[in-house]
């Protein structure tokens, strides 16, 4: 690991002043304190911004719940708020990697990063969530733009992000034997009026299912997607799993998601 | 007084392991040292062109930067493998040199080219990414099945070929398929793993100026083997001025029998730089140049008669040694493997035949099993095939060509000298409820899952290894086991042996053992292990040899303690010898019923003439003291067996395999402490069910290891378990006092086979790979549906 410059910052203001073109906010450190050390980031600044307080807590209203960027996910899983109000949430956080990365990784910085296999872009997407910034809000369905890529500009930091509560909701994942992150990882949630079928792990970036969600706002229940032959064209393919096995998963996890609302 | 040998007595080690007072080699540091950091190619194979070290050189903090050329120039020798091997046709296998540092070429990636030696840690980094390494970078071989199609790797050793070996008789087997009904093949692949220890390789090298001795603390299983090697081989000091300390080691599983290169380099270059130096593997250095194990491509055939028995084998293999023949490197896919491949089985000719390649990955070696797990694998599935084709129950096939009697000659080479694979059948059939199994498939059925029961009976070959047996079978070296058992004048007694424990428990085990032969509470026995400084020679703790071989150097020289002592409470209490017996930690005269306790008798060994019966106690011809020696060497092996079940549970639409049920009846002969015994089949276990089920190393066309951390090299976890059922027979060993068999790799051995022939019967007999992935597994799924609906 090369040297860097270690910032904690009091406030939202501060960190996005500290913030330059090689610097990066650290909060829950997950991804960027390894990558560092393996030497695939190199960064002269890190901003810490998990001592700001206003980034971390869960708030829960009649129509949504919103969670503080800093918080961790063993605070989601573990909050009977999250519980009652959209339970598939809790249940997600409490699948996300081992005890230690529950105790240390955040919602904001699994966001930020937006991994391809990771689990929370999903709820972005299947919660019609906002992301809330220090300078904006910004739909979940225009925040993530491809792989470890967002909306969010230099010096931008997520603040909170606000989930509207559904009607039903469930998330499933097949995960990678080894890494344990989503290999595919399907979240239907079904609002008043449509369904969501927010899917991770199978493409370069989390995606809606349009064709999955048509037929379930259709007709909400597992048969009306039986069978159902996804292209793979566009689907991620590594040792663990090919396109056409992750396109079949897609279609089970996303069955077994609405079996389970 | 009660027998220690039999209960469950809680682990000696445990109060330090539990508290974070163990002592590993990572823990040590001493005044003064540098910190190394191995600059290793990034290339599968490449000639090196050029090393330039100036920058670096000029990198804050440096001590010193030292390549092959230094290494070369200073007669350090290379790493060896330990066991020659002779082709079917007379000529001596062949090995290319393995110098600590590379010179010329680099053969897999990670092979070390030069070491950086700084002031820190972070300074031998920084310095290290300045070293300039100029490659000619050269086409990789890295196919097992295609390595002897490939370019030449090292100059002279044509094919990629180190040997091609036979055991058994082409001619008679050729007969026996001649007669057969019925010929079942298969096609195997015995897929690639990473041992991947707890503990990471270290060590820190010391040099003393003044008494010109090295000191090497090592992550060893065989500290002895490695001085030996180290000074005979790899001239790096003279074995008096070299000391070799295996302190605590966090688990070994065979990756850390190896003299490594790292061992040597650090050795020599602490004298070089007259400064102790430290060097801790990262996770990352250790999957790439910790020895890999298994990876065989086999094709095997059984001829049968049409009712079932087994009449000939055939095993052809092809064994991937790596880049280099390593110390059981050559051993491990023959001698280890070729004389079990014929399993429990009464099958009248067999024939073993391997080709072992070189290819541009890690060197393979020893790993958990050795060999065996390989044999088992084969004739396991095999087996399994053949019940299938033939319409056989799979334990009735098995138990109709199991040996009826014993001692047991088996096809190829072992005598088993006791067992009862009937009685072990019938346990493991019980315990599992192999009756209630079609209830439970069709319960599963309903659910719309998959379900499917695999059997394992296997045997194998430990306690490695008798000098007789193995120099009968062309291996020069025999390995036996030293141990001495000192007394102190108050009577606590100092075990050394020269086993080594890494995870073995010997601590508890060993005295337990000392325990009960010499009447000594265990609180006062100490083992002792790991230094060459302390104690005599050994070989170490390998191929479940530690209790077999070095235990028994323990009894005997327990046994030597007891009769000195009878000839001296014989002179103290003015009897003769043999009236005194022991029993209990007390000498007793028979007829007098005078009594000493084997404490008095040391104590009177040590100060004669103190105690006031008389002048001196000490018989004519022995002389003070209380210490014995033994150097044991087994007669023949030992010859653990037994029947495992496993369940499995398919999900055919996701392909994940659950296990369901995982039963293990094992004969292990006389155990010494359950508890131990069931810590080591689980592990055991769990490493067997991860090569069936999760672990596979991979390397893709251009040598790069595909599999190199944990993202993608799947470890098995605890949730990927069942609660083990776990049994016994118990048929003693009739080859050693305690009856005793190995235990240590049983479970790594049965595993693999019995996972997967409930995996392939779930699958309507379709073969599938190790590891059984969810992948490999929903085609094999998506194929049975096709075929199913086809029938209908």
């Amino acid at each position: 690991m090369k040297d860097f410059n270690y910032h904690s910052a009091k406030d939202s203001k501060e960190a996005s002043k500290l913030a330059s073109s090689s610097s990066a906010f650290l909060a829950g450190g997950m991804t960027t304190i390894p990558s560092m050390k393996l030497g695939l980031a190199t960064y002269k600044d890190l901003i810490d911004i998990k001592n700001i307080k206003k980034l971390s807590g869960i708030k829960v209203s009649g129509k949504s719940v919103t969670i503080g960027a800093a918080t961790k996910h063993v605070e989601v899983s573990n909050s009977k708020d999250v519980k009652k109000a959209i339970p598939s949430l809790s249940s997600l956080a409490e699948g996300i990697g081992d005890p230690q990365v529950r105790n240390r990784g955040t919602i904001g910085g699994s966001i930020a990063n937006n991994d391809p296999s990771a689990d929370y872009p999903s709820a972005c997407i299947a919660l019609n969530a906002t992301i809330h910034t220090n300078e904006r809000k910004i739909e979940a369905a225009k925040f993530f733009k491809g792989m470890f890529e967002t909306a969010l500009k230099k010096g931008e930091l997520i603040e909170a992000i606000e989930f509207q509560i559904p009607e039903k909701s469930s998330y499933q994942k097949h995960p990678n034997p080894a890494s344990r992150y989503a290999i595919v990882g399907v979240y239907v949630a079904k609002h008043k009026g449509d369904v969501n079928v927010a899917v991770t792990g199978a493409k370069s970036c989390v995606y809606n299912d349009k064709e999955m969600s048509k037929a379930l706002s259709g007709n909400f229940s597992s048969s009306s997607i039986d069978g159902m032959d996804l292209d793979s064209s566009e689907m991620n393919a590594d040792m663990h799993a090919s396109a056409e096995f992750r396109a079949s998963l897609v279609v089970t996890q996303a069955k077994k998601a609405v079996d389970a609302c | 007084m009660a027998s220690l040998v039999g209960s469950r007595v809680e682990r000696k080690e445990d109060k330090r392991f539990l508290t974070g007072k163990g002592r590993y080699t990572a823990d040590i540091n001493l005044a003064n040292q540098t910190y190394a950091i191995f600059v290793r190619s990034p290339h599968a194979r490449a000639s090196i062109k050029k090393i330039n070290i100036d920058k670096a050189l000029k990198s804050s903090g440096v001590v010193s930067i030292l390549t092959g050329k230094e290494i070369a120039d200073d007669k350090i020798g290379g790493l060896i493998a330990g066991w020659a091997i002779r082709s079917e046709d007379g000529t001596e296998m062949k090995c290319p040199g393995n110098p600590p540092l590379a010179k010329d070429n680099v053969n897999f990636v990670g092979d070390p080219v030069a070491v950086v030696i700084a002031e820190s840690l972070a300074e031998a980094k920084e310095a290290a990414e300045k070293v300039e390494v100029d490659y000619k970078v050269l086409k990789a071989v890295t196919s097992t099945a295609d390595a002897m199609n490939g370019d030449t790797i090292h100059e002279g050793i044509d094919k990629n070929l180190c040997f091609d070996w036979l055991l058994g008789d082409r001619q008679k087997v050729k007969e026996a398929f001649d007669k057969a009904d019925k010929v079942i093949s298969i096609d195997i692949i015995n897929n690639r793993l990473i041992p991947n220890a707890m503990e990471p390789r270290a060590c820190v090298a010391d040099y003393n100026a003044a008494s010109e001795e090295i000191t090497l603390y090592t992550t060893s299983q065989n500290p002895h083997l490695s001085r030996l090697i180290m000074s005979a081989f790899g001239n790096v000091a003279p074995e008096h001025k070299l000391r070799v300390v295996a302190p605590d080691v966090g688990g070994g599983f065979g990756s850390k029998i190896n003299v490594y290169n790292e061992d040597i380099v650090c050795s020599w270059a602490a004298k070089k730089i007259n400064r102790a130096i430290k060097w801790v593997a990262e996770r990352s250095e250790s999957f790439l140049t910790d020895i890999h194990g298994r990876d065989h491509v086999t094709h095997a055939e059984l001829a049968v008669t049409k009712d079932g028995k087994f009449l000939g084998f055939k095993n052809e293999t092809i064994a991937n040694l790596g880049a280099y023949a390593r110390v059981f490197g050559t051993v491990t896919p023959t001698y280890l493997f070729g004389p079990c491949a014929t399993g429990v089985y009464e099958i009248p000719a067999a024939y073993t035949n391997v080709k072992a390649v070189y290819t541009n990955t890690a060197p393979v070696d020893a790993y958990r099993g050795a060999g065996r797990p390989e044999a088992t694998y084969t004739i396991e599935r095999l087996v399994e095939k053949a019940s299938m084709e033939l319409g056989i129950d799979k334990t009735e096939l098995r138990i109709k060509n199991f040996p009826t009697a014993f001692p047991f000659k088996q096809t190829l080479v072992h005598t088993v000298d006791s067992g009862d694979y009937v009685a072990g059948m019938e346990k493991a059939k019980q315990m599992a409820d192999y009756k209630g199994f079609e209830a439970r498939r069709k319960e599963s059925e309903a659910k719309g899952k998959l379900r499917g029961i695999g059997v394992t009976s296997y045997f194998e070959a430990c306690g490695i290894a008798p000098s007789a047996a193995v120099m009968s079978l062309g291996c020069g070296v025999g390995l036996w086991e030293s141990a001495e058992v000192r007394f102190n004048p108050t009577g606590q007694v100092t075990v050394y042996t020269g086993s080594h424990s890494h995870g073995q428990s010997h601590q508890t085990t060993f005295a337990q053992i000392a325990a009960d032969e010499l009447g000594v509470p265990i609180e006062n026995i100490d083992i002792v292990h790991g230094d060459t400084d302390k104690g005599t020679f050994g070989m170490g703790t390998y191929g479940s040899r530690s209790l077999a071989v070095g235990g028994i150097a323990i009894v005997n020289a327990c046994k030597k303690i007891v009769e000195k002592g009878k000839r001296v409470t014989a002179k103290m209490l003015e009897a003769n010898p043999e009236d005194v017996e022991f029993k209990d930690g007390e000498f007793i005269v028979s007829k007098s019923n005078k009594k000493k306790t084997i404490g008095e008798v040391a104590f009177a060994c040590y100060l004669p003439g103190v105690r006031d019966e008389m002048k001196s106690p000490l018989p004519e011809g022995d002389e003070p003291g209380l210490k014995e020696t033994s150097f044991y060497d087994p007669s023949n092996f030992s010859f653990p067996a037994g029947t495992h079940i496993a369940e499995v549970e398919i999900d055919p639409e996701t392909g994940h395999v659950k296990l369901e049920k995982y039963t293990a009846c094992d004969d292990f002969g006389r155990i010494i402490n359950p508890m131990v015994v069931e810590g080591q089949v689980h592990g055991g276990l769990a490493q067997g069910i991860g090569q069936a089920l999760y672990e596979n190393a991979e390397y893709d066309e251009t040598g790069q290891l595909m599999t190199g951390s944990y993202m993608d090299y799947t470890m098995p976890r605890a949730d990927n378990f069942p609660e083990f059922n776990i049994g016994y027979t118990c048929t003693h060993a009739t080859t050693n006092p305690l009856g005793v068999k190995g235990c240590g790799e049983a479970g790594a051995i049965a595993a693999p086979p019995t996972v997967m022939n409930a995996v392939i019967d779930a699958l309507g007999g379709q073969e599938v790979t190790m590891p059984a992935t969810a992948e490999k597994v929903w085609k094999a799924c998506k194929n049975l549906k096709k075929s199913n609906a086809k029938a209908a």
